[in-house]
């Protein structure tokens, strides 16, 4: 049952495991297609720590960081989502073993972990505002908004997306196109905690320092 | 020509599937745990002010970057043509650019 349905999906690909050069190369393309989107990312974040590094000392006399950060919560956020890094590389761990089951639980623990990460830092945001920290009180936190919010936006786009690939997963099973799906999702999971170092270092620890 | 870049392909592929052990996450998730715990450590104890807690900061920054892309993005284990890696070394010339840039000439300008 499951079986005609994986065929619907690969067909173009042949299934795994029979060295078909052309389909190899197709999903390896694929890969580095995504990689190449992450780097065009890597270049968005870039320009939006500039921003932030420049305006940081901008508080046009209301509240700076210094005086606002709750770094408990901070912390939290950031073990969480290191957490979630490891968690969705053992997704793919078991994607490898071709454990379907073990590659769902991990990725539902990871969305688990994501959207507790995104429930903490949304708090934070309506935390500043209450106390007089909006995105419009000056030029610092506008920069400290966008970046912050932009980096959980992609986290929110990444647990829908996580999301629907573990439906897929459940529909088709683990073939080569879902395998792919996994391997992009793993990578940019990854690549949003290596952002979020750097927001972790720039914006609060040298922001309290 | 295009028989190389096929086979390169290939490679990335297959190693990409087979190399991403348990090892090699646990060792990349330790590793990434300590390098946070660092500038915790120092910047809520007081431990180093100034230049040097931001060369800390930043350093375990960098290194956990590394410490990711080799054991849990296995940059490491791609294929001969290593486009991968020289579409990452051309992003970060770039941020590098924009960054530094912007802080240096933004330090000139200083109104207030």
């Amino acid at each position: 049952m499951a079986h005609s349905s994986n065929r619907a999906v690969a067909a173009p690909s042949h299934g795994d495991g029979h060295g078909h050069e052309g389909h190899h190369d197709l999903e390896g393309m694929r890969m580095m297609g995504f990689w190449i989107f992450l780097i065009t990312d890597c270049i968005l974040f870039g320009s939006l720590f500039a921003t932030y590094v420049v305006l940081s000392g901008n508080t046009a006399g209301g509240p700076t960081g210094a005086e606002l950060f709750e770094m408990l919560g901070v912390i939290a956020e950031t073990f969480i989502l290191l957490t979630s890094s490891f968690t969705s590389g053992l997704a793919v761990l078991c994607m490898n073993k071709g454990d379907r089951k073990g590659l769902i639980v991990w990725l539902a623990i990871t969305v688990l972990l994501g959207a507790s990460f995104i429930t903490l830092e949304i708090t934070e945001f309506v935390n500043l505002v209450h106390e007089g920290a909006a995105i419009s009180t000056s030029a610092s936190w506008s920069a400290f908004f966008t970046l912050v919010g932009t980096h959980g936006l992609h986290v929110s786009v990444g647990l829908v997306w996580m999301i629907a690939i573990m439906i897929q997963l459940g529909r088709h099973g683990i073939n080569s196109v879902t395998r792919r799906k996994v391997g992009i999702i793993s990578l940019y999971w990854h690549f949003l905690d290596v952002v979020w170092i750097f927001v972790f270092t720039i914006v609060y620890m040298m922001g309290v320092m | 020509m295009a028989q190389h870049t096929n086979q390169g392909a290939h490679d990335a592929h297959g190693s990409h599937e087979a190399h991403g052990s348990l090892k090699s996450y646990v060792i990349g998730f330790v590793l990434s745990l300590v390098l946070t715990a660092i500038p915790l450590i120092i910047v809520l104890n007081d431990v180093l002010k100034g230049t040097a807690a931001t060369v800390v900061l930043l350093g375990s920054a960098v290194l956990q970057f590394i410490v990711q892309l080799v054991y849990f993005m296995h940059l490491k284990e791609e294929g001969k043509p290593r486009y991968n890696m020289m579409v990452l070394i051309l992003g970060l010339i770039i941020v590098l650019t924009i960054v530094a840039g912007s802080i240096w000439i933004m330090t000139y300008n200083k109104v207030a």
